[in-house]
């Protein structure tokens, strides 16, 4: 059965539709992975065997009549920021600690339509905010990876370290993410898995604990490019009950995989090498330019001037739409309450215990730059900066098709080795915070190891709606760098 | 620009945090920390620039305006630390 779950999403649903193997058989594979893993790699913040095997049980009924959907029988993880009805959803942080929501998040419910059955929440980064999941209130999320001769326990990245942990040790097919700054494709570079955010828009924020509302980008993390295609496709579409949910249709993302890049302009950011990152990094970024050359593709060199404006821009609007968001924990109508002496003192106290140090940090950081007599000098000018970094894009975007850069500064490090040092920790997104800032689709694709065996991605960035382009690239990257490479098993 | 121990405790205060007195110090060198690295924006022409609001343009969408839910009192508070009879119960604020 262990080996079913080394299968790819797409071939397993070719076994579903087949009744080679059963939601059921694989939901309870599936399950017992995840329950098994869960001491060495501390993924999981919640499970519902009950729920699960329902769920296994309906898609099971379904297949027979000759039904289901895009995901039918598929099992999957989901980020503990997504709202599933009746399970714990806490975003990892103790504020939340216990919440049950009695609704179910747009993304997650479009997957149950799409026939997808849930196997467990995972843990991640408190509120999303962290680069390396060590923020998360139930401990830091182990990697599967490791590198070579060495025992050194390594972060999966931040802040949806628990669903690529879970996805790179084939526990289930894919999980959802969310990706403010990087989120997404940090983790995935870290694990070897395939992370993607669509157009700000397309996946709907509503039912996803809220962080930076205007960055926050809800997305899969898949084994393969086609399967993360799939993904999306499920994930996305207009939604009412989010006001930035884009109108548009949905393309169907998975036919735009395996389709020719030939002639597709790509191009080469100068401002992405920056100082002290690791030559591994340039090298696998040089074979990615390489590989898509020799499939007929054009390189360009191009500038995008303000990339270095990019992380202190975000840092100021994350944490001021962050400050404003998490106003709601209260401690009145859900979440924990500490007692105080009156009203006020009870909503500090209540706080003050509910979040943790980053979150706080950035609760404070994000109420005085919005502070009177600060908004202009941080906030608005920080919003005047984004536009100037949409403009970069836009720019480039006149010359080229699709924008090719490495997914992290590092592979994966150490935990604790960068949790003293919050700006260190921040560099972390240098490379995918500016897709954020300008909204414009991008995926992180693994491409190589580094010296010591360690997985490293590289980013497909293309223009806002154009997720078919970057999936195009992104499989081409695929294809040439025959990755292949999984985790050995220690856990 | 930078700031001192009491800038920390009233932005403490704003935000509804209790900081306790031997956080102050920590967060009064991170918070500069942080703000030192903003300063770099600084550097940016942004004259006549439009502040960003969204990256993909389309009007607001209108709906009607007409009740769509409602009659779910029991779930809206079924995760609430404190209610009784069918309310919130919450802290006197009103003396």
């Amino acid at each position: 059965m262990s080996d079913l779950l080394k299968l790819s999403l797409d071939e397993v649903s070719a076994k579903l539709k087949g009744k080679e193997v059963s939601a059921t058989e694989l939901a309870q594979a599936a399950f017992a992975a995840c329950q098994a893993a869960q001491p060495a790699l501390n993924a999981f913040t919640a499970f519902d065997e009950e729920k699960t095997m329902a769920m296994a049980k309906a898609a099971d009924a379904r297949l027979a009549r000759g039904e289901g959907g895009l995901l039918e029988g598929v099992p999957l993880a989901i980020k503990d920021l997504f709202a599933v009805e009746g399970v714990d959803t806490s975003a990892s942080s103790n504020i939340l600690k216990g919440f049950k929501p009695t609704y179910e998040s747009t993304v997650t419910s479009k997957l149950w339509d799409a026939g997808a059955v849930f196997v467990a929440k995972t843990s991640m980064d408190e509120f999303a905010m962290g680069s390396s999941n060590e923020t998360s209130n139930t401990g830091p999320v182990v990697n599967p990876w490791k590198a070579k001769d060495s025992n050194e326990s390594l972060t999966p990245g931040g802040s949806s370290g628990g669903s690529a942990a879970a996805v790179a040790a084939d526990l289930c097919f894919g999980a959802t993410g969310t990706d403010t700054g990087g989120s997404i494709r940090q983790p995935a570079s870290f694990t070897g898995t395939v992370g993607v955010k669509g157009t700000y828009g397309r996946t709907s924020r509503w039912g996803v604990v809220a962080f930076a509302s205007s960055l926050d980008h809800p997305g899969p993390f898949a084994k393969t490019v086609k399967d993360s295609a799939l993904l999306l496709q499920a994930m996305s579409g207009h939604d009412p009950k989010d006001s930035t949910s884009l109108p548009n249709d949905v393309p169907d993302f998975a036919a735009a995989v395996g389709q020719s890049v030939k002639g597709l302009k790509i191009g080469v950011p100068k401002e992405y090498r920056v100082d002290g990152m690791p030559a591994e990094i340039d090298e696998v970024w040089q074979k990615g330019i390489d590989w898509l050359k020799a499939a007929g593709c054009e390189i360009v060199d191009i500038s995008l001037p303000h990339t270095k404006y990019a992380l202190p821009a975000y840092y100021i609007v994350a944490p001021a739409e962050a400050s404003s968001n998490l106003a709601r924990y209260d401690g009145m109508r859900y979440g924990n309450r500490v007692e105080g002496k009156d009203l006020n003192d009870t909503y500090e106290k209540t706080r003050a215990a509910g979040f943790g140090h980053e979150v706080q940090r950035r609760i404070m950081i994000g109420t005085y730059v919005l502070s009177a007599g600060y908004y202009d000098a941080y906030y608005l000018r920080a919003q005047k900066v984004r536009t100037r970094i949409l403009q970069d894009f836009d720019q480039a975007f006149e010359k080229v098709d699709a924008i090719l850069t490495p997914a992290a500064p590092s592979a994966a490090f150490g935990l604790g080795t960068k949790s003293d040092d919050p700006i260190a920790m921040y560099l972390n997104d240098v490379f995918t915070v500016t897709a954020n800032l300008a909204g414009v689709p991008a995926m992180s694709v693994p491409a190589g190891l580094d010296k010591s065996g360690l997985p490293l991605g590289l980013q497909v960035i293309t223009r806002a709606l154009d997720e078919e382009t970057m999936f195009k690239v992104g499989a081409a990257i695929e294809d040439s760098a025959g990755f292949g490479f999984k985790a050995e098993k220690w856990w | 620009m930078s700031v001192t121990a009491d800038d920390v405790r009233r932005i403490a205060r704003l935000a509804r945090l209790a900081e306790p007195e031997d956080r102050i110090d920590t967060l009064v060198g991170e918070l500069n920390g942080i703000l030192k690295w903003i300063e770099q924006l600084d550097e940016v022409d942004v004259e006549g620039v439009q502040a960003m609001t969204t990256p993909v343009a389309f009007p607001l969408p209108m709906r009607k305006d007409e009740i769509t839910d409602g009659g779910i009192r029991d779930k809206v508070l079924a995760n609430a630390p404190k209610s009784d009879e069918g309310f919130f119960v919450v802290p006197k604020s009103v003396e």
